[in-house]
């Protein structure tokens, strides 16, 4: 790995990144809330989400993305993720069935409305994002690892 | 119907590729395929003769939808996949960090 | 509450504790310990209950998030369930126990019993679900996270192993998806308690064998019957001990048995073909699989084709399709459950105090080490089918019951192969065990205190369903628990109107 390599790439990308990363990431949340009223939800919000820092360390190097998001805050989100998800259902069994719709619904086509659905949209892209990234971390420092022993 | 049988040709091509080929990385790639083509497969159960996507919307009302459940379905079934080609990968290069080579013919240390 | 909310906890709280392990575990080191076993006993005790509730009030079904089947996701708990959940449950709470003391070596513990925990949930998970895809979902979870747990020590081996069982196993997976796909193009259905109602209305056509075929297949991989074994003997003996316990007790049991009596008794429907195949493909692996083990000196490889013999007598029983012979079956799936975790512990005993797992190199550890010796002499007694242990009755029912079908040939070659059996696990006893103490075995030491205590358990246990079901086997057994769950099998595609009354 020659130093250039890790600070990462040209200056254009660079630029292009600082200004499109920001916007990459609030296309995700809005995917993420915007979950129960059109096509999108948990999973492709927190696939969104998870890009635009895989972005980041694409092009600035790892330093800087992990300065943003370290591996440690990843995992914690992850596991929150999970964890607020299965509240969310036992919530729902304590109030009679597993996974059991205990909010009002609303009216339909708000964005307030749906009852637990965008809650677990929420837990689901945290842990999807966080997942991800993470995915993406630990085999792309594997590999450099196993390269810097040669 | 032909296009079931086009189907079944993507996915008798992964699983050629994973018993054929000697690269390790190749196998992966047979494996992905042939997922690929058990989920095209579920989706085109879904689908019915003139059918639209199956999303509500304020301003006009669908009459004729295609099935969303198999879409539902084959969503999980794609995390799953992501699950596990990401497993692979990671055991991949595992054994490229221990053996130094993606030939299967020469990771042979265990006579299954 | 109703009476079905106990339900879905065998999901959730495996689920709680593999993510509570991996959020807060790895900060303090005894805690993976300590919730480890909290979940697992809760488990444990969960299941006894689910037993007496099925005792009391039938079958009884659980719809997830308010939504009624065949629309919603159900669950069901009917004999069969209960039964393996205790015996899944059981032999998770065992191993817990054992892994206390013997993942000391391993660094990261937590990573182990999220993994485990994860494993736990999607075994649970097959068992207790009514739905066909939801079934294909928890089914990936634990094959997810075997194949991880097959690769926990990344060593050379271990990474082959578990890269090979990793595709073999994912192509198994798009054989099920498969005829998932083809079943609901057909049916239009998921619940599976409404599919076998459409399927018997419609009988048997070309889409249905076709699907039995793909099931077959992806189950059979799954199960390790004999044309689809390889992965097992590689992948089974790499794991560490407590994992290996674990596949081959109870993960190719509720993966591929439970799913396969599941699906062809209750979705299908049995057929004269269908019990044939079974038949032959379980004669097969016995056979074939007694034969291989019978020339491996790794120990723990031996355990491995062993396991594959021992799941040929569970297929042939079911296969069988008469009532003494689901009966022997499902009897031979609990002990099996029982004695091959204890075996396995075992090896993985005297692994941790001599290292090896060559039988050549041991020798006359009874001195040494007498809990681990006692205990694997239980075990391999119970496995090889001598009277007063519990291997013995359930071999003697599939032995009779295939006598009474008038299948003299499977007959004859069952009993063939418990003389196989017997043979390697004398060469077992008198190599590990008996004989002269090798000089570099002085020094030896017998185990610590929690892997004796799990071993003891399951060899007790072993002891005991010998005595209990010899009792039985001599007065007669019409209320036993085991009896519960073959009835449900027996109920074939009547099971559908039973749930889905049940539901209404």
């Amino acid at each position: 790995m020659s130093k250039e390599h890790e600070k990462g790439m040209s200056l254009i990308v660079k630029t292009i990144t600082r200004l499109t990363v920001g916007l990459i990431l609030l296309y995700g949340i809005y995917i993420v809330f915007h979950g129960h009223v059109s096509p999108g939800g948990g999973f492709a919000g927190g696939v969104i989400i998870a890009l635009s820092f895989i972005h980041l360390m694409l092009a600035y190097g790892r330093e800087v993305a992990f300065r943003k998001l370290s591996k440690a805050t990843a995992s914690v989100f992850e596991n929150l993720g999970a964890i607020l998800f299965l509240i969310i259902a036992l919530l729902g069994f304590a109030g009679g069935y597993f996974f059991l719709n205990f909010i009002s619904k609303g009216e339909p086509f708000r964005l307030f409305s749906a009852g637990i659905i965008p809650l677990c949209n929420i837990a689901i892209s945290l842990k999807v994002g966080a997942g991800l990234f993470a995915i993406f971390v630990a085999l792309v420092l594997l590999r450099l690892d196993g390269e810097s022993k040669k | 119907m032909i296009i079931y049988l086009l189907c079944l040709v993507l996915f008798c091509c992964g699983i050629y590729c994973i018993l054929r080929k000697r690269n390790i990385i190749k196998i992966i790639v047979g494996i992905i395929i042939s997922e690929y083509a058990v989920n095209l497969f579920f989706i085109l159960t879904a689908y019915r003769v003139g059918g639209r996507a199956p999303i509500f919307s304020s301003e006009a009302e669908i009459l004729n939808m295609v099935d969303p459940l198999p879409h539902a379905l084959v969503l999980t079934s794609i995390v799953i996949g992501l699950a596990t080609t990401a497993l692979l990968v990671a055991i991949a290069m595992r054994i490229y960090e221990k053996y130094g080579t993606f030939d299967i013919t020469k990771i042979r240390e265990l006579k299954g | 509450m109703m009476k079905g909310s106990i339900i879905p906890l065998f999901v959730a709280i495996p689920l709680a504790g593999a993510f509570l392990t991996s959020f807060i575990g790895k900060k303090i080191e005894k805690l993976p310990d300590g919730l480890g076993l909290f979940t697992s006993f809760i488990l444990f005790v969960l299941s006894l209950s689910a037993v007496r509730l099925y005792n009391i009030h039938g079958i009884l079904t659980y719809s997830v998030g308010g939504w009624r089947p065949p629309v919603g996701i159900g669950m069901v708990l009917d004999g069969l369930t209960a039964f393996m959940l205790v015996t899944v449950n059981f032999v998770a709470f065992c191993i817990v126990i054992y892994s206390i003391n013997y993942m000391k070596k391993f660094t990261s513990k937590w990573k182990f019993y999220t993994l485990f925990f994860l494993m736990l949930a999607g075994m649970n998970g097959v068992i207790i679900t009514g739905d066909i895809f939801n079934l294909f979902v928890f089914l990936e979870i634990a094959s997810v996270a075997s194949y991880a747990l097959v690769a926990f020590g990344t060593e050379r081996h271990e990474l082959e192993a578990a890269f090979k069982y990793a595709v073999m196993g994912t192509v198994g997976s798009l054989f099920i998806l498969l005829g998932i796909a083809f079943l609901y193009g057909y049916t239009s259905t998921l619940n599976m308690a409404d599919m076998g109602n459409i399927l018997a209305t419609n009988g048997i056509n070309n889409i249905v064998l076709m699907v039995s075929v793909l099931f077959l297949m992806g189950f059979g991989l799954k199960a390790a019957l004999v044309p689809f074994h390889a992965w097992l003997p590689d992948a089974h003996p790499s794991a560490p001990a407590p994992i290996s316990a674990m596949l081959s007790g109870v993960l190719i049991k509720s993966l591929g048995i439970y799913a396969i009596c599941r699906i062809f008794y209750n979705v299908i429907g049995i057929n004269p073909v269908m019990s044939s195949m079974l038949m032959f493909l379980g004669t097969l692996s016995m056979v074939i699989g007694g034969l291989l083990a019978l020339r491996q000196w790794d120990l723990k490889r031996l355990l491995a084709y062993s396991s594959i013999s021992q799941v040929g007598y569970i297929i042939l029983g079911i296969g069988l399709g008469t009532p003494l012979g689901i009966l022997g079956g499902l009897f031979h799936l609990f002990n099996h459950s029982v004695f091959k975790s204890l075996l396995f512990l075992n090896s993985g005993a005297i692994e941790y105090s001599t290292g090896t797992r060559d039988l050549r190199e041991m020798g006359g550890l009874a001195q040494r080490m007498p809990v681990t010796s006692t205990t694997g002499f239980v075990g391999a007694m119970s496995i090889a089918g001598i009277p007063p242990f519990s291997g013995f009755w359930s071999k003697l029912i599939i032995i009779i019951a295939a006598v009474q079908a008038g299948r003299y040939g499977y007959a004859f070659l069952a009993v063939l192969v418990t003389i196989l059996t017997l043979a390697m696990y004398m060469k077992v006893i008198k190599y590990a065990f008996l004989g002269n103490l090798q000089e570099k075995w002085n020094k030896v030491k017998e185990i610590p205190f929690f892997m004796k205590l799990s071993m003891g358990i399951l060899a007790f246990v072993c002891l005991v369903v010998g005595l209990v079901a010899g009792m039985a086997f001599l007065t007669g057994m019409d209320q036993t628990f085991i009896h519960r769950a073959s009835e449900t099998l027996l109920e074939g595609t009547r099971y559908a109107g039973i749930v889905l009354k049940e539901i209404k």
